[in-house]
Parts: structure tokens; sequence; C-alpha cells
């Protein structure tokens, strides 16, 4: 440890880090719009120049070491200048259309224009062909608003290991894009939405479906129902002003009837429905020792990067649907049927963590009879917008109950949003089919936490399976990579394609980066399995009474006919 | 110009080679495929273990790489200060306008012409220049002088063709 002055006062810093995060530790705060944790600085944005005395020009603190004794000032006139001519110099070419733009309000741009007092264009405006990409069901890319701090390109090559879009061409030519400047629909991208939790500005981000809900909502031909994920629960609190990471499951169900829904379903319950059809395949392939590992498949993302990377592990996928495809399945059938409606009558949405969602409803198995079974599905972010329309104040709503037949769920369903917690769910229902007896402990340790991969042996009865749990696809190719070259000594893994799980999912609030919001959420999904006593899919009533009138049994003809799938191999450049 | 392009012929040329290796493969390419094929972009990427994206992206930064076929004669007009000066931007744009094409390489209908602009071809003492596949034609300073070199371009093509006059 040294000392640097920064300011005129005293601060310690570390050989070898950065001028930025010997500041950020010391609480000074300095803007960035390149800057990521974790990765390897590039100084592109320049947004976070200081001044350095005996040094001639300005220095970019994201990327310069700190040195014994250096004299910094954060904030000198010369340094706010500097700062203020980059943002006018990024806004050259950058739309003026902030009143209209989903991301106002969340904008790293605009906030650093109103810190800085940027009160009028100074250059004339340079706008850039105008290419809007909108052909993917799940990602909208506005080349208009990109200022090319790389943050997508980096989070989609360093973090997901995906590498669909890069920069290309050069100079004022230059723009992200994918691979030819293809579409990204007809791209590598997996649609995981990391990118949109990335970009500073509203050039990525969710392709909306709240005009089509508000139609529905308003049309009195049509039955809207919703069925939302156990992830935005737990991430709809710190918006509307309440304890992060609350649960609002109950007041969100009377949220929702008072927007119009006429019946609130909970995905949790569809999350236990999964447990207990994957767990009956996963006991069926341990008796039969066919396609082990076998992979959880509730991710979409996760299973679009199988597909597309790969496709020799398509037999492992677990071909159960995700919750939300169940659910939808089962509204369209069962539910219609009970209630004598025509499923055509039905607008079915969904409310997930995910954007890769919009694009698993779309996929052509996700329905029958040229029906789609999830006729929208809005991110995090879209239903906080559909709610704060509707003039609904969280803090006048009574709590009220999920409806009927799928609105009751276990602590084991609810788990599904964070990583790890589809393995617990599962491994407890497995235990019970393989033993026939509850295990002593539900609360499996081993597979919480926020690390990427995870690994561990688990005893059930007189067997031992090898279960991993991994987050974040870019951390799944190396266990990929090893079962490639003979590794035979796994049995289960969970993989869910965001860092983080669903709770840091890519429709999430975009405030989602922070790491303890995410650490609030988790918490409170394992406060609610520790206080709850309903906790194992299996003694979950309404599943039960699901099996005993409809499905019959885990994995029977109509269970595979209505909750599983198949996936191919896509083609795409790689 | 026509090309035979066997890309794993090109690759063998290249064994064990690493990302290093990338601008060396993608100019190797070009010059026998005549340009970068997506084919050719996704299979180079798959043999250095990098993302098309990331070769798309190298490719792109560099001017010399081109994604389409040029035109049977590909011209280039020299753009350099000393035949800027001798007129190289009225050849530049009667080009253009006669071959109703522009300096992008993208070839005109027929497929026999394609055009771009270069910085400096390097025979300063004799502009305006340009080439035609190589061959380099001096002073090409009115559109008479033009007209003889397209016209050279066009008949060649008819005898290569056996079209007879």
């Amino acid at each position: 440890m040294f000392e640097i002055i920064v300011n005129n006062r005293n601060i310690e810093a570390e050989p070898g880090e950065t001028i930025l995060s010997a500041l950020t530790r010391a609480g000074i705060e300095v803007p960035t719009l390149c800057h990521m944790k974790k990765l390897t600085p590039t100084g592109a944005c320049r947004i976070c120049v200081v001044e350095v005395e005996g040094m001639t020009g300005l220095v970019p603190s994201c990327s310069t070491p700190v040195e014994a004794g250096m004299r910094i000032f954060t904030s000198s006139p010369r340094v706010s200048e500097a700062r203020k001519l980059l943002i006018e110099l990024l806004l050259a070419d950058h739309p003026d259309d902030c009143l209209y733009c989903v991301r106002s309000g969340s904008c790293k741009l605009q906030k650093l224009a109103q810190d800085y007092g940027v009160r009028e264009r100074i250059f004339p405006p340079r706008r850039r062909e105008n290419t809007l990409d909108v052909a993917s069901p799940a990602i909208v890319f506005d080349q208009s608003k990109c200022i090319l701090c790389g943050k997508c390109v980096r989070t989609c090559n360093e973090i997901q290991k995906v590498s669909a879009i890069e920069f290309t061409g050069r100079g004022g030519n230059m723009r992200v894009a994918p691979a030819f400047r293809d579409s990204l629909n007809i791209s590598s991208c997996i649609c995981c939405g990391q990118c949109i939790l990335a970009c500073p500005t509203g050039a990525l981000h969710e392709k909306s479906s709240l005009n089509e809900v508000a139609a529905a909502l308003s049309d009195p031909a049509v039955f809207p129902v919703i069925q939302y994920a156990p992830a935005v629960t737990v991430s709809l609190a710190e918006e509307f002003g309440m304890k992060t990471g609350a649960d609002l499951s109950s007041v969100l169900n009377a949220a929702l009837r008072r927007l119009g829904f006429r019946r609130v379903f909970d995905s949790a319950f569809s999350a236990d429905l999964t447990v207990m059809e994957e767990a009956a395949e996963l006991v069926s392939r341990l008796r039969s020792g066919t396609a082990l590992p076998m992979f959880t498949s509730c991710s979409p993302a996760w299973v679009k990067f199988v597909e597309e990377f790969y496709p020799e592990f398509l037999p492992n996928l677990s071909s159960c649907k995700s919750p939300q495809s169940m659910l939808g399945a089962l509204i369209k059938s069962r539910f219609a049927e009970l209630e004598k409606l025509d499923p055509r009558r039905i607008f079915s949405v969904s409310a997930m963590p995910c954007t890769a969602k919009k694009f698993e409803a779309e996929r052509p198995e996700a329905g029958r009879d040229g029906m789609a079974d999830i006729d929208a599905v809005l991110t995090t972010r879209e239903l906080m917008r559909l709610i704060r329309m509707g003039g609904i104040d969280f803090e006048h709503l009574e709590p009220e109950a999920a409806d009927p037949p799928f609105g009751e769920r276990s602590t084991a369903g609810k788990l599904f949003a964070a990583s790890g917690g589809v393995m617990e769910a599962t491994l407890r229902t497995v235990h019970r089919l393989l033993t026939g007896k509850e295990l002593k402990s539900l609360k499996i340790d081993q597979v919480r936490g926020p690390d990427g991969f995870r690994e561990l042996k688990f005893r059930i009865g007189g067997m031992e399976l090898g279960v991993a749990v991994v987050n974040g696809v870019g951390n799944v190719r190396t266990l990929l990579e090893q079962l490639k070259s003979g590794r035979r000594d796994l049995h289960f893994v969970e993989v869910m394609a965001c860092p983080g799980g669903c709770v840091a999912g890519g429709g999430q609030p975009i405030s989602v980066m922070e790491n303890d919001r995410i650490r609030a959420r988790v918490n409170s999904l394992y406060a609610s399995d520790q206080s709850e006593s309903l906790r194992t899919a299996h003694d979950n009533r309404a599943v039960q009474l699901l099996y005993r009138d409809f499905l019959q049994k885990p994995n029977s003809a109509i269970a595979m006919r209505l909750l599983h799938t198949g996936y191919g191999k896509r083609d795409v450049p790689l | 110009m026509e090309y035979k392009c066997d890309i794993e012929e090109i690759l063998k040329k290249y064994p064990n080679a690493t990302r290093d290796t990338l601008v060396p493969i993608l100019q190797d390419v070009q010059n026998v495929c005549g340009c970068l094929s997506r084919e050719a972009v996704i299979r180079i990427g798959a043999y250095l273990r990098l993302p098309a994206s990331s070769v798309y992206g190298v490719a792109t930064f560099y001017n010399q790489f081109r994604f389409r076929p040029t035109g049977k004669y590909h011209i280039l007009v020299c753009r350099g200060t000393s035949c800027h000066v001798k007129g190289a931007s009225n050849l530049l744009l009667l080009l253009c306008a006669k071959l109703g094409i522009r300096e992008d390489g993208v070839p005109t209908k027929d497929g026999l012409f394609s055009l771009e602009a270069v910085p400096c071809i390097g025979a300063c003492g004799l502009g305006p220049v340009m080439s035609v596949n190589g061959k380099l034609y001096a002073g090409i300073d009115s559109e008479e002088k033009l007209n003889a070199v397209l016209k050279e371009c066009r008949s060649l093509r008819d005898l290569e063709n056996g079209v007879v006059r």
C-alpha cells in the first residue's frame, strides 16, 4: 500500500491497481461509459479522464496504473470541461429523442449530459445510416443510439463467450454488428439479453410486446391470462420504492387482476411440474444409463446455445419444456377445457426476467394446431411499465392468491429463479422417487452461491450422483469440452444462460448489474424456502391433482405430448 | 479476373496457425479467390478457432479486403495527391457516370467492370493513372483516353467470347 493525493487529500492505493479502482474504493466518483468490472480496461470512451500533476495530457483513470505520490485531480475545471466536450461529441451523432427513448431515465449518456450541464447541441447533427434491426424475436438493435463503448461486444465475447457481435468497419463507418452485418435474428445470438443490461444507452432493448398486451386487455372478445416467473416477484420491489428483494407475489396477483387479466397464474407452479417431469426423466435415464449427464432445459438461451455450438449434446438436454411453455400448453388445453373456453379466445401472457423467453414463445413447437401457447412475453421491465401505465400503487393493494388450478406452488418451484435452484428442487424430488423418503435436510448448501460453476457428489440412497451447477453460458464451455473428451462422472447438470441465474436475467430492471440487488433477490428466495412449509414439488397439492385428473403420471403419453419437446441443430455463422 | 478457389488447399499452407496468422490467411484467400466469401470467413474462423464475427470484424477494419467478387475488369483509380492535382477526381466521376457504378467495388450488372479508388498507385509522375486488372494506364486526362481503355476491355471480352463484329 502507498499513498496518493487526490483532490488535495491523501488516500491509499495498492501497487498495480488502476487510478479508477483506488478512487472508487475511496468513494470518489468518476463517471465511466465503457468500464466493466473484472474485465481488462479498454479506455475507449475517455469519460473517466483525470488530471495527474506532471503529465501533459489528461489520462483515462480506468486504464492508468497508480504510482506512489501521484497528485490527481478528479474534477478540476480542465477535467470537467474535457468530459463535457466528450459528451457533446458523443451527442453529435446521437438522436435527440430522449423523450421517446425506452431508456430515458436509465440512460448513462442522458445522465452525464444532465450532470455536466449540456444544454444545447453544439455540433451539427451527423446522422449515421439508419440501421434499426428489429428482426430478432427478442432484441432490438438501434444503431443510431450506439456510442461504440463496446460493452455489449465484450459481454457477448468475454463473459458469455457467444461472440455474436463485434466491431465491424472502421472510423466513421464503424458499427457493432453480427458477422457480415447480418441481422441478430440469423446470427449466433442466443437472445440472453445480457448486452441490454450492459448497454449504457437505448441502442439495445427488448422487442416490446406491450402494445399487443394492452390491446388484448381492452378487447372484450379476448380472455387475457397471465403467468409470472419466480424471479419477477423478487425484482419489482426496489423499482416501486419498497425493500429490495421483497417477494411481491401476493400484491402482484392483485395488481395483475386490476390491470384486467382474467386469471393470474404462478410459473412457480409449473416449475414444480417441471421438477416432477424432469426428476422422472432423470431417474429413467439413470436406470438406462443413456444420455448422461442430463442437462436442464429451462433456459431458452442455453438451449439455443447448445443447438448452435454443441449440437452433439442435444440428446443430453432434458426433453422437458420450460415452466413457461409447460404452463402455456396447459392453459390452452386443460384450463380451456375446464372453463369451457375456446382456446383461441385466450390471450396468454407471461412475465419473465428473460428476453430469450420471447424467442422460446415463438419456437414452432411451442403450440399446437397453428396456435401459439404463449401469445406475448413481457420482460420484468415491460411489466413495470404496464403496472405504471395502469396507475397501480402497490402500497394500497391487499395481498391476493394466484388462481387455481395453476396457482399453488412449493418453494422448490420458486427456487428456479436462482442459480442452483432447479438442481436443488429436482434433487429433493429425485431423492423421494429413488428412496421413497424425503431428504434429511431439504436445504442443499453446496448448490447455492454466486460462483459461475459448482460441482459436487450427491448421495441418494446407495447411489452417488455427480452434479454440476453452471450460470453464465461463458462458464459452460470448459465443462462441455471435458465431456467431449470423455469425462463420465456427471449425471445431472443445471445450466442457466445468464451469469447469476434468472434473477440477473436479460429482462430484469437495468440496475440488475449491481451485485447486492441480485443477492437481496436470492436471499429473499432462500428466506421463503426456510420459512414456508411446502418445500417440495411432489407435495404440491395442485400438481398432485393435475396428475390425478389429467396428466396421469410424470412422463405419461399425455405429459409427453404437452410438456415435452425436442430440439435440433441450428445452422448459423459461429 | 477469374479465380480458382480452394480454401482447404490454402489452409494447408498454415499448419498449427493461431490468430496471429489471421491477416496473412485473409490476404492469401482473397488473392486466390478474388474476395472473402461468407463461407471463407466462417471456414477461416473455424480453422483458427475464432468466431466468424471476429474474423469479419478484422477483415472490415482493412480497406484491402472485399466481400463480393469484383467485375471481370477491376479498375483502380489513383486518388493520391499528385493524381488528384492532375484531375483524378474528374476521372473517377466520369468512370462512375459511364459505368453506372460507384467506387465501392460492386460490379456493373453485366459483371464486366468494378471500380475502387485507392490512395496511391505509385506512379505519381504519370497522373492521373488508373489500372485495370493490374495493368497501368497513365495520363488518362480526357474522356477520349478513358473511352479507349474501356473499349479495349470490351473488345477483349468479345474476343474471349468468340464474338465477331
